[in-house]
């Protein structure tokens, strides 16, 4: 006989509200329906009634996790369509930030589907590496979450001393080899609880619009920095890191991985940082007025491909503001993922996704 | 005040359990609250605890603008949390609505619906502004179940 159990909106496994119903039998889950919405608080409503200077500071409070990508993708948009090209630090700057928030965001994944797994001693270990790289993000831009980095035509502020970030980085970089790798990739309690677990193999992936790690851990090549470049990741060498199981176990190597090629891009653009000024000489405005088109704007968010679709009818306020986020289709594929599994691991293959609510309700 | 209640003053002030709402907030807020909980700042040595469920919570941390949808929830919380409870209100969404003021699905302020004891401003706050919001509501949440003891307000 099957049951149902709803989990949520509020539930202590839940680090945000939506809410879950799964139908088991037994102990196994046979279907899985998800509710969302309880973050929905009209961001492109909003952003259709507040001119292009407000948009940015709206759009980066989309998501408090990847808040540097939106109001990149943002600016970019923008720029498409008054045509300005940001000068070159701007560009390196931009991606700095980028992938400092990607590491970041790698962290606190890696923290929690550790502390799902049952490892605690991880989860703490990975949140002591995560302070590291908010202080490279405070040190650069002065807050720890909302940067307020992005602007039309570039940066807001400059990286005065690259060679203290990349002290930081040296350190992390250690600390990345010397713990998170080996538990993730070889790790026996680990690999008990992951291997085999939720598996999404290349074919659903595909056919479900997979993004991000989740899909490059099913064996879709796909990432935005290398398919479609943006902003100055051409002038980086970095590989893009590809599992074909498809399980969580190949979700954590994936993400591991990929912490050590942001290490290496950054490694990179910090001594490589070109000279220059960091933003267009004329700052834009409130009252600046976009020409008229429509821009559509790609870039590779910590959990997959964020898009922005701009629309402007010539006035300071856009018509439409399109957003669409990585979990909005990665959400998906969990109804899949967690079809006969144990009702135990459902937490954890619901993390594996990473998903991000409040990104996906906007 | 007798021996027992002194020494639920002391245990209030030293050892506040909190439990954490999401009422739509953009997660920056969230994850300061989580990495309290971290090595760095470390707020379990100081008796924090989070806890799972409002029934065993003395402090109720909101944060988010309050979105329509979960507008019955906080109500539901609020009221489940036992008495003498504490608001802290984390992030400038919950005191103001932020940026998301004028979106017709936003219910907020916070204080239009629960009464709100501690506002910790910032978007987000820095962690050791929430550590001091919470030292702040541990002092009124152990005030407050004396004088409520003394008003003759049942206590569970
Ligand atoms: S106060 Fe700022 S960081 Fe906190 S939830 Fe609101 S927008 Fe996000």
């Amino acid at each position: 006989m099957s049951y149902r159990i709803p989990i949520g909106p509020y539930h202590p496994a839940l680090e945000e509200p939506y809410k879950l119903e799964l139908v088991c039998d037994g102990e196994t889950v046979r279907d899985a329906v998800m509710h969302i919405g309880f973050n929905f608080r009209g961001i492109e409503y909003l952003a259709e009634r507040r001119n292009y200077l407000q948009g940015i500071t709206l759009v980066e409070r989309v998501c408090g996790i990847c808040s540097n990508v939106h109001s990149l993708s943002y600016c970019q948009a923008v720029e498409q369509l008054n045509g300005s090209a940001p000068p070159e630090r701007a560009l390196y700057i931009r991606v700095i930030l980028a992938e400092l928030e990607r590491l970041h965001s790698h962290f606190l994944w890696a923290g929690v589907a550790a502390k799902l797994i049952g490892f605690k001693t991880i989860f703490m270990a990975c949140f002591t590496l995560r302070e590291k790289v908010m202080d490279a993000l405070s040190a650069i831009s002065g807050n720890r979450v909302n940067y307020g980095m992005n602007c039309i035509g570039g940066v807001n502020r400059d990286i005065l001393d690259p060679q203290a970030i990349l002290n930081i980085l040296d350190e992390m970089e250690h600390e990345i080899t010397r713990t998170i790798i080996p538990i993730f990739l070889e790790d026996r309690t680990v690999a008990s609880r992951c291997k085999g677990v939720g598996i999404l193999t290349k074919e659903q992936a595909i056919a479900m619009g997979a993004v991000g790690p989740l899909a490059r851990a099913s064996g879709v090549p796909q990432d935005i920095r290398r398919s479609a470049p943006y902003g100055a990741y051409d002038r980086f060498e970095f590989s893009v890191p590809v599992e074909t199981a498809g399980d969580v176990q190949a979700r954590l190597v994936v993400h591991a991985l990929e912490m050590v090629e942001s290490c290496r891009i950054l490694r990179q653009a910090l001594s490589t940082l070109a000279e220059g000024p960091f933003h267009t000489p004329t700052p834009v405005g409130a009252r600046y007025k976009v020409p008229a088109g429509t821009a559509i704007s790609r870039a590779e968010a910590p959990r997959g491909e964020v898009l922005y679709q701009i629309t402007s009818n010539g006035t300071e306020i856009p018509e439409r503001v399109r957003v669409r986020t990585p979990t909005f289709m990665n959400m998906a594929t969990v109804r899949f993922t967690v079809l006969g599994q144990d009702l135990a691991d459902s937490p954890l293959i619901q993390a594996s996704c990473d998903p991000c609510y409040s990104c996906t309700d906007r | 005040m007798n021996l027992l209640d002194r020494l639920m003053h002391r245990c209030r002030r030293k050892s506040p359990f909190l439990f954490h709402l999401n009422t739509g907030s953009c997660n920056g807020c969230d994850i300061e609250l989580i990495t309290c909980l971290s090595p760095r700042y470390d707020v379990e040595q100081l008796g924090i605890h989070l806890e799972g469920s409002p029934r065993h919570a003395d402090i109720l941390c909101i944060t988010g603008p309050v979105t329509r949808n979960t507008l019955e929830a906080v109500k539901t919380v609020y009221a489940q949390v036992c008495e003498p409870k504490v608001v802290v209100a984390l992030g400038s969404c919950p005191a103001s609505c932020n940026v998301f003021a004028g979106s017709p699905v936003i219910e907020g302020p916070l204080s239009k619906h629960i009464p709100v004891d501690v506002y910790v401003p910032g978007c987000p706050p820095h962690p050791d502004a929430i550590i001091e919001g919470i030292a702040r509501a541990a002092q009124i949440l152990a005030d407050r179940g004396v004088s409520e003891k003394a008003k003759g307000v049942p206590q569970k």
